[in-house]
């Protein structure tokens, strides 16, 4: 038995890398239609003819001249991977652009297989691809295939698994001759050093165009001499050419082979897009705003009127189990503290949690994956990109925003596709500003018991507000990132490009069960596994004594002035820090802390609620303010870690739980101070 | 002339890029003799889309004046 192969996948932002990995691996990594999906590189393995293979997805390049953190993890794969074949996956309706990629890795290695996806896409816009032509042009394998559909797996392993055993002699680009013959004599004293690290022409060419990734990367691998520094200098000069003028005329002449090539290989009608064009006209002018505006809405609509009714069944059910597990328990002999210990307090937690989370979760995520997959997300970034830009910041931020929606520790996660480091850590420091999933059920209710009522009408109106929410949380993210890069992230807002993938019809039946048994599931998961603990420590916060009076009502007395300050109260306050671990249990916590002792279960539906609460003294300025910090207060626990990761600075991770706590804080003494006025 | 001068619905071809982006605008395409073609744009002075070699791409307009284009007019 020899040892596992590897085939790395690469291949331009979004052209389906992961739906193939997903389809080879029978994996399930997250995908959508908007570059940038993927911002680590995934293993998986697959299976041909009896023997495993192990494959590689990494994030999507353009260039092996990588531009940000994500293009070098793939530069990295690709270039000093090791990798037994190099499958590099394309568009077939953009196959020009896509073969730069691969030009520069034929360059690497010989071991290359092109595999041209989106064949029956590309198909529907007139755009035809002559496999065989392309494959007799570039001197490799070719390999059509529709991820999607599982089409043309089997074809594309046997072609990787043929140049791994007999490697073919790709036709690489030729570039001017004083180039080639500078390149020959600096490749000729690397050869040595480099053996088994990479490519000594590949090599040579790139230190000549003083490439820092590339160079980072080979540094760690081989001691870069003084000698071989003179090397390239001289190099340089033999060449005539600055850095920068070297890689512009190198990839020039790649483009002028990826048009030949396409001349040659790729029939195209030019009635493709028009009506792509269309929408995009629409949906990305002045009336995109509005546009998005009522689409959010409408998103928020859906989720708020569908999740009443399942929300209210679970909760039912919920109480009914307890009353079981009680029974149960009490047969069993079981104490009667610790019988109320565990389902007062642990189970009953835990089933709040669910019954307010699950329902809005499996409708929003679907939804959102599906405008995910429609590729509208990017125009979002396009049409807000001025905004953004204003303020100094990049407008992909409005991406990790997005993503923000679903979960905080994802949106910070997807910042990587930021390539400014200063515009990341902005995306990063400001990201907790937009509503994760987890706040939505609380601000639901207190719209739907304080300001809009219940109803269609209220359902309706309730949308709308939280829409208007939602652009307040916009607003807010532009101005701290604006006051961010005034004073600690100072700079100037850097260029960027971003590319605009064509709509996609979403496959609706797919989406709806990878989100609900993906990302529902594994979020839920999440909650549900910190929700336990989190009423153990309620209940014994509400039973345990200390000089007469519960731990829980010496905590709120403590924490009670700066409350009233925001217009809240210490219970809330308590509430907030309970629900550190996931924003979820924070509503649940306060209910429970409100009813503990009281005798009170039943908080089913809304109106029971809205008694317990107003029966504390809530009015409408206790439920806006809980709303205010709800939107605007420190990260909970996984999304600081996340924070933690990406930055590697406790400081920055510091001013990450400062910023939105400060700014909700001040808002909420605002408006107390308004209302008192 | 320059890529951000070229009006929605025209086209033009590309001399060469400069600046902080040139060798992202070059591995994108927008290099000698490609076409690009201004597709649309967002609200105020925002970003503009450009269809280059099959794909479209949106840029700044600070990042559009850095593409220097053929004086041919317009196609």
């Amino acid at each position: 038995m020899h040892k596992t192969r590897t085939i790395v996948l690469a291949g331009n932002p979004n052209v389906g890398k992961s739906t193939l990995f997903n389809a080879l691996t029978g994996l399930r990594q997250h995908t959508g239609n908007w570059p940038g999906k993927t911002v680590e590189a995934a293993r998986g393995a697959c299976r041909l003819n009896g023997e495993t293979f192990s494959v590689v997805d990494t994030p999507g390049a353009y260039s092996l001249r990588a531009h940000s953190a994500e293009e070098e993890a793939a530069m990295e794969a690709v270039c000093f991977g090791r990798a037994d074949a190099v499958v590099v996956v394309c568009d077939a309706a953009c196959l020009e652009r896509n073969l730069n990629l691969l030009y520069q890795v034929i360059e690497i290695t010989d071991r290359a297989v092109l595999c041209v996806n989106l064949m029956d896409e590309a198909e529907k816009n007139g755009i035809r691809v002559d496999l065989e032509a392309l494959s007799k042009r570039l001197g490799i394998p070719v390999a059509g295939a529709c991820a999607r559909d599982g089409k043309g797996l089997t074809a594309l392993l046997q072609a990787a698994k043929r140049v791994m055993e007999q490697p073919p002699e790709p036709c690489r680009v030729e570039y001017p001759e004083t180039v080639e013959r500078a390149a020959a004599n600096l490749a000729m004293q690397l050869r040595e050093p480099l053996k088994g690290i990479a490519d000594a022409r590949f090599a040579a060419l790139r230190l000549m165009e003083n490439d820092m990734p590339f160079r980072r990367e080979l540094a760690k691998r081989m001691v870069i001499h003084a000698s071989v520094e003179t090397a390239i200098r001289q190099a340089r000069d033999a060449a005539g050419l600055e850095p920068e003028a070297l890689s512009a005329l190198l990839t020039e002449s790649v483009y002028r082979a990826a048009e030949a090539a396409c001349a040659e290989a790729v029939e195209k009608t030019d009635k493709r897009l028009e009506k792509q064009l269309k929408w995009d006209r629409r949906l990305t002018g002045w009336a995109g705003v509005p546009a998005m505006l009522a689409l959010l809405s409408l998103v928020f609509f859906i989720t708020l009127k569908g999740a009443n009714l399942p929300s209210a069944w679970l909760a039912a059910g919920f109480e009914e189990l307890e009353a079981l597990l009680r029974s149960g328990l009490d047969a069993l002999g079981t104490p009667p503290f610790l019988t109320a210990l565990l389902t007062e307090g642990a189970f009953r937690a835990l089933g709040k949690v669910i019954a307010v989370m699950l329902p809005p979760m499996a409708i929003f995520f679907p939804l959102f994956t599906l405008l995910e997959d429609s590729g509208y997300l990017p125009r979002v970034a396009f049409t807000l990109d001025g905004l953004f830009e204003r303020c100094h910041a990049c407008g992909k931020q409005a991406l990790t925003m997005c993503m923000g929606c679903g979960c905080n520790a994802v949106g910070v996660m997807g910042c990587r596709i930021i390539d400014s480091p200063r515009e990341r850590m902005i995306a990063i420091l400001t990201n907790t500003f937009i509503p994760c999933n987890g706040r939505f059920p609380l601000l639901f209710a207190m719209l739907t018991l304080f300001f809009a009522g219940e109803g269609l009408g209220g359902a309706l109106v309730s949308a709308g507000m939280l829409t208007g929410l939602a652009a307040l949380a916009v607003g807010v993210t532009l101005l701290s990132s604006r006051l961010l890069s005034a004073t600690v992230l100072r700079g100037i807002p850097s260029s960027y490009t971003l590319e605009l993938p064509p709509y996609r019809k979403p496959q609706i039946g797919k989406v709806i069960v990878r989100s609900v048994l993906d990302r529902t599931l594994f979020v839920l998961g999440r909650a549900a596994a910190v929700a336990v603990p989190a009423g153990l420590v309620i209940f014994l916060l509400t039973h345990l004594t200390a000089g007469g009076q519960t731990l829980l009502s010496r905590v709120t007395a403590f924490l009670n002035p700066v409350g009233r300050l925001m217009g809240l109260d210490g219970v809330i306050l308590a509430g907030f820090l309970l629900g550190f671990p996931a924003n979820e249990l924070v509503l649940p916590m306060i209910l429970m802390a409100y009813t503990a002792g009281g005798g009170l279960t039943e908080i089913g539906d809304l109106a029971a609620l809205g008694a317990i609460l107003r029966e504390n003294g809530w009015t409408a300025l206790t439920a806006l303010n809980l709303m205010l910090f709800s939107l605007f207060h420190f990260p909970c626990s996984t999304t600081l870690l996340t924070i933690r990761k990406e930055t590697g600075s406790a400081k920055w991770t510091a001013l990450a739980f400062l910023l939105p706590t400060c700014v909700g804080m001040l808002l909420c003494m605002a408006t107390a101070a308004i209302a008192r006025f | 002339m320059n890529l951000s001068e070229i009006p929605v619905g025209k086209g033009g071809i590309i001399s060469h890029a400069e600046g902080r982006l040139r060798q992202r605008l070059c591995d994108l395409g927008f290099t000698r003799g490609a076409e690009a073609r201004c597709l649309f744009a967002a609200p105020g002075r925002g970003m503009r889309a450009y269809r280059v070699r099959g794909a479209v791409i949106a840029l700044r307009g600070k990042d559009a004046r850095q593409v220097v284009m053929e004086e041919q007019g317009h196609a």
